[in-house]
């Protein structure tokens, strides 16, 4: 399960760094100046929650580590 | 952790999230046109955004002001929709100085502000020339109830406002946590540092570290697009950036050191150094140097000022939400570390 998850995470960064040259530079900027940069906000906000996430199941794997020693 | 706490801290970031978007903006003034003036008729357009130019066309006005001295009336030739208005303007060739600006004024938006850097040719200047075939009063917002205040280049990514910066008051808040248990780790009566409160200050550590990358990353992302690069050099972003390379610094050191007493003793006196030396980076520094932050420089006694009433009914629960969050994880990094070192201990029991 946690070695799924740890895939679609890392297939889904890759996926995320591949588009990056789609939008490169002047396409970028026009993606996100339009309609007052609400777009800024929601990557921040987006940010945010994926980080504390992130964080989370981090400590998830911790504690399952322990659990696995002590068997 | 108290579950009323939790509670509170689950309701805090929902409001967050909903209200940090679902407040409007108040309508303001994007741009003009306008590239270069010459003596006589001038034309060009007027863009608002949020606004209602067409909706409220009968009491639309435009001016073009003049070293904010001089005013002149523009007609307005067309209202396009509710954020174009093209409007035409008659400058005689005596104006004041070159430095221009433009307003429009309409019922329900009132005053709207527009400072562009407009060039100019053909004019000569004579300082204090006015011009009083022309009136125009500043008008009020008409009451539309809650918005969010319009800043020129920011406009709606006023918003990250509650998503950025509650990361660094988690942050302080967490490392303040820490500095305070690594104070308790050396001043043990016995004279041997306290294990628990080393445990306690590292997990808080740990914890504010994963607010400080967030913070960095958001606040990255909102320069990006608002100061146009990355990384700028504003002091607050370079000492954000040296602090958290010292926490980095705190970790490494405690993870090379295996000896438990001694660990604690060395991590603990170092953390006292990192708090401070985060203290004068992040809250006293960027009072002295010039910086891109708002409401950095100067006494911090008047900053309450910056502030719009609006933004605070979000802002202040945003910290307080996010704060509980990252205390939350605080206690349960502590819980998994209790049990971490157990496990080590009887490790080495079972070796020995």
């Amino acid at each position: 399960m946690m070695k799924n998850l740890n895939r679609t995470i890392l297939t889904s960064l890759l996926f995320m760094l591949s588009m990056t040259p789609a939008f490169a530079q002047d396409g970028m900027e026009e993606y996100f100046y339009e309609s007052g940069k609400i777009k800024v906000v929601v990557v921040v906000a987006f940010v945010v929650m994926v980080g504390l996430i992130i964080y989370a199941l981090s400590l998830g794997r911790r504690l399952k580590k322990l659990e696995e020693k002590k068997s | 952790m108290n579950l009323w706490l939790k509670i509170i801290c689950i309701a805090c970031l929902i409001y967050t999230a909903v209200f940090s978007f679902w407040h409007p903006m108040a309508p303001g003034g994007l741009e003009v046109s306008a590239k270069s003036f010459h003596p006589g008729r001038n034309e060009f357009s007027f863009t608002g955004y949020g606004s209602h130019f067409l909706q409220e066309k009968q009491s639309m006005q435009v001016f073009v002001t003049v070293d904010s001295s001089a005013v002149y009336c523009a007609d307005i030739l067309s209202v396009t929709d509710e954020a174009h208005a093209i409007v035409s303007v008659f400058l005689p060739d005596t104006l004041s100085s070159n430095q221009f600006g433009f307003l429009a004024n309409n019922n329900i938006d009132g005053t709207l502000l527009v400072e562009a850097p407009v060039g100019s040719e053909g004019f000569t200047f004579i300082e204090g020339t006015k011009n009083d075939s022309c009136h125009y009063e500043v008008k009020q917002e008409e009451h539309m109830g809650f918005g969010y205040p319009f800043q020129p280049i920011i406009i709606e990514s006023i918003r990250n406002l509650m998503w950025h910066v509650p990361m660094w008051f988690t942050m302080f808040a967490l490392m303040i946590i820490s500095f305070i248990f690594s104070l308790r780790t050396l001043s043990n009566k016995s004279g041997t540092p306290d294990l628990n409160f080393d445990r306690k200050a590292a997990a808080s550590a740990g914890t504010g570290l994963v607010f400080c990358i967030l913070g960095l990353i958001t606040g990255s992302i909102w320069a990006r697009f608002t100061w146009g690069a990355w990384w700028t050099n504003d002091p607050q972003l370079n000492g954000a950036m040296v602090v958290f390379m010292v926490y980095v610094a705190y970790f490494i050191l405690r993870n090379s050191t295996p000896d438990h007493d001694k660990r604690s003793r060395i991590s603990a006196i170092f953390n006292i150094f990192a708090f401070a030396l985060m203290v004068v980076l992040l809250m006293v520094m960027p009072r002295f140097a010039e910086g891109l932050h708002p409401g950095k420089s100067g006494n911090p006694a008047f900053s309450k000022y910056d502030l719009d009433s609006s933004l605070r009914t979000v802002f202040y629960p945003a910290v307080l939400g996010f704060v509980l969050l990252g205390y939350w994880f605080y206690k349960i990094n502590e819980k998994i570390r209790i049990l971490e070192d157990q496990q080590e201990e009887n490790h080495h029991d079972e070796k020995s």
